[in-house]
């Protein structure tokens, strides 16, 4: 996989790519609207019923897609550069899970209703108290090996947490809802979903998207970096934070969708090498491109009942990423 | 081999006799005297029974029968003693008579069936017509047909009054229940929306019996009222949320939304007529605004 071409090109192709699946994102669902009449009605001010489906229902949909989407990829960027392991991901290290339990505590205990914000910032509280357990357990100098074992346990932990939570709701729904906080969905979001989300995901952007630089000295060993002048304290604080913030908003407004993160990174680093710096925006971008198809999948596939998304990311990236062990064996040989 | 398959084909021969002479026998008492100790096994038929029966009559109802988001007659049903739906407890109560519904829990059924008991089993309700048919029923097999006939009187005069509306025209309308099911065609609840003289938009889209409905094609049918279930939300489940979508709202007319006690049409009882009732209010006052606007 040499295929090299310039960064800028890249960058301004996968933005093309993002913005060719949003409209497609846009022009599928169960009711038959033809494709231009249905673009016009989402810069219509009437109360036509199919101005409502376009701005109300997919217009939503679209931009969670692809705002979840660039929360998954660059985090899972950030986190592979940071624990220098290819397994790593937000699930796996437990914050996309944490943050699920903050979000249905916040849901089924009814806070949400009294205080909407609740949602997001329990969730992040769940993932940032992933991100601080982690750090705790694996010490000051954040050994990968430590780290990934402690985020599997609290993934484990948060996972059967969620479900005893729901199962112990009088409410006789919450049950089936298990399946929606493991496998996520974003059937029926609305605006409100995305400026609950909105807000917090961009922040953990901005603080993923600073670690560049030091993500590049860290590929050279722990104590090479500290003498170029990483402060790995830091570094790892920044990192934790920026996946919890992000990933938290993206899961307490749609589950937790898997794979994205693991998947994303290995198909860039492919086109722009190993420098972590230049994986960080093209892993972004591929990750909205990724959540974007798969939503339409799902729209395409069972048009009237909701399949999960985290079904479809799965499906797709588990197989991708086999492929991808067996062809690095096959080099390493 | 051969001999003891034939043993069994006996042995099944007999209780198929067994069951099938029961019944026979118990109905042929039950037309000299009428049952005495009724045990209900299912919420409809509970509230069934009390309607009809004397309170003598009735020796258990169902624990669902005193909840009172599910029964209409739950204060009634609190001074009845209860069963749980287990033949055991069941059998002790030493009934001449069970009532359960058609769906309900078949091996216990078919095991006090067994043991001699005559049960008979009412269909769910999906058509107003089944409400006289039922009362009738109940009241043939109990010995109160004039309880029966009075209360068919009594309903069929007050659906009558709760039908009765100057409109004309049907406002087109959607239920909308949690997880976004909706009631089609041979349901009870079409049936009370037309004859509350609302348009089930659900008929349109050919969904018969209860039914998905993504949120989509409910909006481009464009309803004019909006019939929701008025359940315990609390604690909330995400299964509500999609009855709070801004869609909804910037769909249906602004006073179009109707919030029914699911009680009202769970079961097909007299009491249907409160939920006539409601929803023809509601689709006379959306009717009325828009022509008071051309005024």
């Amino acid at each position: 996989m040499n295929l090299r071409i310039p960064y800028a090109l890249l960058v301004a192709l996968l933005g093309l790519a993002v913005l060719c699946a949003f409209v497609g994102s846009l022009s599928v669902g169960p009711a038959q609207i033809p494709f231009t009449e249905g673009i016009a009605a989402l810069f219509a001010d009437d109360g036509n019923p199919v101005a409502v489906v376009m701005q109300d229902i997919r217009l939503p949909r679209a931009v969670l897609a692809v705002l979840i989407g660039i929360s998954l990829g660059l985090s899972g960027a950030v986190l592979q550069g940071y624990l220098r392991n290819p397994l790593a991901e937000p699930g796996l290290i437990g914050v996309s899970s944490t943050a699920s339990l903050g979000a249905v505590i916040a849901i089924y205990t009814g806070l949400s209703v009294a205080f909407p914000l609740a949602l997001p910032l329990m969730a992040l509280m769940g993932a940032a108290i992933a991100g601080a357990l982690l750090n705790g357990l694996a010490g000051q100098r954040g050994h990968t090996l430590t780290l990934i074992l402690a985020g599997v346990a609290i993934s484990s932990i948060a996972t059967a947490l969620t479900s005893l939570a729901l199962n112990l709701s009088p409410n006789p729904f919450a049950a089936m809802e298990i399946v929606f906080w493991m496998l996520g969905s974003l059937e029926d979001r609305s605006m409100q979903h995305v400026w609950l989300a909105l807000p917090l995901m961009v922040v953990g952007w901005i603080m993923m998207l600073s670690l560049g630089r030091a993500l590049d000295a860290l590929t050279i060993g722990e104590e090479a970096a500290m003498t170029l002048g990483v402060n790995l304290k830091r570094l790892s604080f920044i990192a934790i934070i920026g996946t919890a913030a992000s990933v938290g908003a993206a899961t307490a407004v749609a589950g937790a969708i898997g794979f994205v993160g693991l998947v994303v990174p290995h198909l860039m680093r492919g086109l722009v090498g190993h420098q972590p710096s230049k994986l960080l925006l093209p892993s972004a971008l591929g990750g909205a491109i990724m959540l974007t198809v798969a939503d339409i999948g799902v729209r395409i596939i069972t048009p009237q009942s909701g399949l999960k998304l985290g079904v479809l990311t799965a499906l797709v990236g588990a197989p991708f990423f086999l492929w991808l062990i067996l062809a690095k064996r096959r080099s390493m040989l | 081999m051969v001999a003891r398959q034939s043993s069994w084909i006996g042995a099944l021969g007999l209780i198929g006799l067994c069951t099938a002479c029961m019944p026979w026998s118990a109905s042929n008492a039950a037309e000299n005297n009428p049952p005495e100790r009724i045990v209900s096994m299912n919420l409809c038929t509970d509230q069934l029974l009390m309607l009809v029966a004397a309170p003598e009559q009735v020796r258990a109802l169902s624990h669902l029968a005193s909840d009172d988001t599910l029964a209409v007659m739950s204060e009634e049903a609190a001074k009845y003693p209860v069963n749980h739906g287990r033949a055991e407890e069941i059998y002790l109560m030493k009934p001449d008579l069970i009532l359960a519904g058609t769906f309900t829990r078949h091996t216990s059924i078919n095991l006090l069936r067994e043991l001699g008991i005559r049960v008979e089993q009412f269909s769910p309700v999906r058509s107003l017509d089944e409400i006289p048919a039922n009362l009738r029923k109940l009241g043939a097999i109990i010995g109160r047909e004039e309880a029966a006939e009075r209360l068919v009187e009594a309903f069929e005069n007050e659906l009558a009054l709760a039908k009765e509306s100057a409109r004309t025209n049907k406002v087109p309308a959607a239920v909308y229940y949690a997880n976004s099911y909706t009631s089609g065609d041979r349901t009870l609840m079409n049936e009370v929306m037309s004859a509350a003289g609302l348009e089930n938009i659900a008929k349109r889209l050919n969904l018969s019996g209860t039914k998905g409905l993504p949120l989509e094609l409910l909006v481009m049918e464009a309803p004019e009222v909006l019939i929701t279930a008025r359940e315990m939300v609390h604690p909330p489940a995400l299964a509500h949320e999609v009855l709070r979508h801004p869609a909804l709202y910037n769909t249906i007319h602004s006073q179009g939304e109707v919030a029914i006690d699911s009680k009202y049409t769970i079961c097909g009882l007299p009491s249907v007529n409160v939920a006539v009732e409601m929803l023809r209010i509601a689709g006379d006052r959306v009717a009325r605004t828009p022509e008071e606007k051309q005024q």
